[in-house]
């Protein structure tokens, strides 16, 4: 508790004195500082007040029209239907271990120790549990029908699932779009270009609507495996190209020393060349992810219920009307947070991967 | 299991034959056509036959007929009973209005935001910084979402906030005055295009001058003389072009150019959105040169604008470049977003004249081509921009 309270030391006092300094150096610095604490008056006092000095953290609707300020009790209110969705109450506890498990393996897999092939067949062996666990009708769980599920649970089982399987899909088309053989380095450079050339909507539409067009007679798509077919398309086309630049950084000298040990093409991508190309991307890749991870959101347009979507539908609720502001803001807070570790993680790898940078 | 034999290298046989290796590629390739043709027979079978079971017939012949489908805004007339393919036209024109006019602001305001986040003022760092931080990491239908409810939440007409003269900000949009659409109007852009198109030539003289006898003189006073002088003289031939200026009259406003909420939010969004990740570019772009290029320029005795204009913004722009190009493209195709927001943009009206025809498979097939097709133009044109401030190796 002691080295918590040590920031006003001398070096503290130092920092903030140059700060202050470099704030008022020549008239036109001081016109900026100004202007900017203008700003900062005009904006920050009422985003307080609304947000915290009016605001209502517990209590009724009536409460919060009252007191005049952010209404977080409707937050409160909400924020299991945010978490779980239309998923029945007293199985709420399939989707509470589903996210625990989820955490439980992102927070693993930041650790580069665990940096392994036990690492992914860990990932897949947790990937089709968490499905059956969600699904059910094994095991004496009883089926949930998939339009039930919403709410963050969602929003993690299309982003996780979106990049388990288009990221194996992303490593062949890279590796397609290197080939040496013609038609298959076209098929992968078209598919690649097509996919990244058009909006991800217009893939969803094309899931939902387009892809029960070509189905055999009588067989149906469920609706949240068709976005993911779309999600994962998408995934899969911008990740090769992370990938590919991962293959075109590798010096020429890797792959002629492969080919000299006298490996095959496969042995050659799978012993030397992806495992370097691949670890040296991630932190492209993490970026990569958490632009998929803020479209997630898009999944709205064909109905399904993600984080925001059911937090939007909320809105609706006749005894809370008019508490908009209060749900974008919490939606935009979440969201925030975990995209802003996410950035944090990936640019502490880059600083990391390249040494005698700092 | 493994296998520990090492291949020994063969020799090279005396006709030209497929070797083995070349023979696995031949193969391999020749299953991935058949698999394309055979997959894409058989979904083309499956789609005919779940239309017929629908009873709709695969072509493009719906586009001729009438829509019925009310847009709220529109570049070209256009009634409800006009024909799909007219809709469509409407969808594309509301898709290349909003991209193009966002890129634009996006573009001027990124950069602001990159220089501010690299002066020397921490405050005005510190702040910028937070901001870029914030808009990035947000989901981009949240913030779009929220744009139009603060739109909506504005006061009514009557009320309308008027931060400047001839702006007028309410809950139907925003309202701005315009330049008329006439002759004179036609005549001032003609003359203002070729006063811009003479001062470049003579610039370009100049710096031919400059290369020739290391001589230059400045282009200054002809340039502007020519800048005010020739739309002077146009006004003074045909009339000065006429604004229409927005005026509240009644329950609404008269004259003036309107900008609906709808696409108001979804400029405001994409603006906010991309400008975000402009500035990141930018100020990347213009820390990558490195700082003895700064040194070397002072030593050379160049001002500081000049230091930037001829050293440090041609290096910078060979960074900025690539992925400035990229953000425009996402711009363009985060703009389909607007059907969240009802904006009547190309995948709006396409999801519309979907659900009226059931021809999914054609209408799909018409907006990704459209995009593609865009994606392809812009990326040709950065391209070629591109090619211009590349690095010239001599």
């Amino acid at each position: 508790m002691s080295a918590s309270t040590a920031p006003i030391g001398p070096a503290f006092l130092e920092r903030a004195a140059t700060f202050v300094r470099a704030c008022f150096t020549g008239w036109f610095n001081i016109i900026i500082t100004l202007s900017c604490i203008a700003l900062l008056v005009w904006l920050v006092p009422p985003v307080v007040n609304w947000a915290f000095i009016n605001a209502t953290w517990n209590g009724t609707a009536q409460d919060c029209r009252a007191a005049g300020g952010a209404c977080w009790a409707f937050i409160r209110e909400k924020f299991w239907f945010s978490i779980f969705g239309l998923y029945p109450y007293e199985e709420r506890w399939r989707p509470a271990t589903m996210i625990a498990v989820l955490v439980a393996m992102v927070l693993a897999s930041t650790q580069r120790r665990f940096w392994n092939q036990w690492l992914l067949v860990a990932w897949v062996v947790a990937a089709i549990g968490m499905w059956v666990l969600m699904a059910g009708g094994v095991l004496g769980l009883s089926s949930v029908q998939t339009r039930l599920w919403g709410g963050l649970t969602i929003t993690g089982i299309i982003a996780v699932y979106g990049v388990a399987l288009g990221y194996p899909l992303a490593v062949v088309l890279a590796l397609g779009r290197r080939s040496k053989l013609p038609i298959i380095r076209w098929f992968c450079t078209g598919i690649i270009e097509c996919v990244r050339g058009v909006p991800l909507i217009s893939l969803l539409f094309m899931a939902a609507i387009m892809l029960p067009l070509f189905m055999p007679e009588g067989v149906t798509l469920d609706r949240l495996l068709r976005v993911l077919f779309a999600y994962t398309l998408f995934t899969a086309a911008y990740m090769a190209e992370v990938v590919r630049g991962g293959l075109q950084a590798m010096p020429r000298g890797q792959y002629e020393a492969a080919e000299a040990l006298g490996l095959s093409y496969w042995k050659k991508m799978r012993l030397v060349i992806l495992p370097q190309a691949l670890t040296i991307t991630i932190p492209a890749q993490v970026n990569t992810f958490i632009g998929l991870f803020k479209d997630t959101t898009l999944v709205v347009v064909i109905g399904v219920f993600d984080f925001f979507t059911t937090l939007r539908s909320a809105l609706g609720d006749s005894a809370w009307l008019g508490f908009a502001t209060e749900a974008y803001v919490y939606a935009a807070v979440t969201y925030f947070v975990l995209c802003f570790a996410m950035s944090k993680y990936s640019q502490r790898l880059e600083r990391d991967f390249t040494p005698g940078q700092r | 299991m493994s296998t520990t034999s090492i291949p020994m290298p063969r020799a090279k046989p005396l006709i030209p034959l497929p070797s083995g290796h070349d023979l696995k590629g031949i193969i391999w390739q020749a299953l991935l056509v058949i698999a394309v043709i055979a997959l894409g027979w058989t979904l083309y079978n499956n789609m005919l036959a779940n239309m017929a079971a629908r009873g709709l017939q695969f072509g493009f012949g719906f586009l001729d007929r009438s829509a019925g489908i009310p847009i709220g805004e529109s570049m070209i007339p256009y009634t409800p009973s006009d024909t799909y393919q007219r809709a469509l036209i409407v969808g594309i024109l509301n898709t290349l209005r909003v991209a193009v006019v966002g890129i634009a602001v996006a573009t001027v305001l990124g950069v602001t935001l990159g220089v501010a986040r690299l002066s020397n003022n921490p405050l005005l760092r510190s702040l910028v910084g937070g901001y870029i931080e914030v808009i990035r990491n947000t989901p981009l239908v949240l913030q779009l979402v929220f744009w139009h409810a603060i739109i909506l939440q504005l006061p009514s007409v009557r009320q309308a906030i008027n931060p400047l003269p001839g702006l007028f900000l309410s809950q139907r949009g925003l309202k701005i005055p315009m330049l008329e659409p006439n002759q004179a109007l036609t005549a001032f852009l003609v003359a203002l295009a070729a006063a811009i198109i003479g001062w470049m030539l003579l610039l370009r003289r100049e710096r031919a001058r400059q290369f020739a006898t290391g001589d230059r003189r400045s282009t200054l006073a002809p340039g502007f003389a020519m800048l005010f002088g020739l739309p002077l003289l146009a006004g003074l031939a045909v009339g000065a072009p006429t604004v229409s200026w927005p005026e509240l009259a009644g329950f609404n406003f008269q004259g003036g150019l309107t900008l609906s909420p709808e696409f108001f939010a979804l400029l405001i969004g994409l603006v906010i959105y991309t400008s975000a990740f402009i500035a990141e570019i930018v100020r990347a772009g213009i820390q990558s040169v490195h700082k003895g290029q700064w040194e070397a320029a002072r030593a050379l005795g160049l001002p500081g604008g000049r230091i930037m204009r001829l050293v440090i913004l041609p290096q910078a722009l060979r960074v900025i470049i690539p992925p400035l190009t990229s953000q425009y493209l996402n711009l363009t195709k985060n703009s389909s977003l607007a059907v969240v927001i009802g904006y009547p943009d190309l995948v709006s009206v396409a999801n519309t004249s979907i659900n009226q025809t059931g021809q999914a498979v054609e209408v799909i097939t018409i907006f990704m081509a459209v995009y593609l097709l865009i994606s392809l133009a812009t990326s040709l044109v950065m391209n070629l921009y591109n090619r211009a401030v590349a690095l010239k190796e001599r």
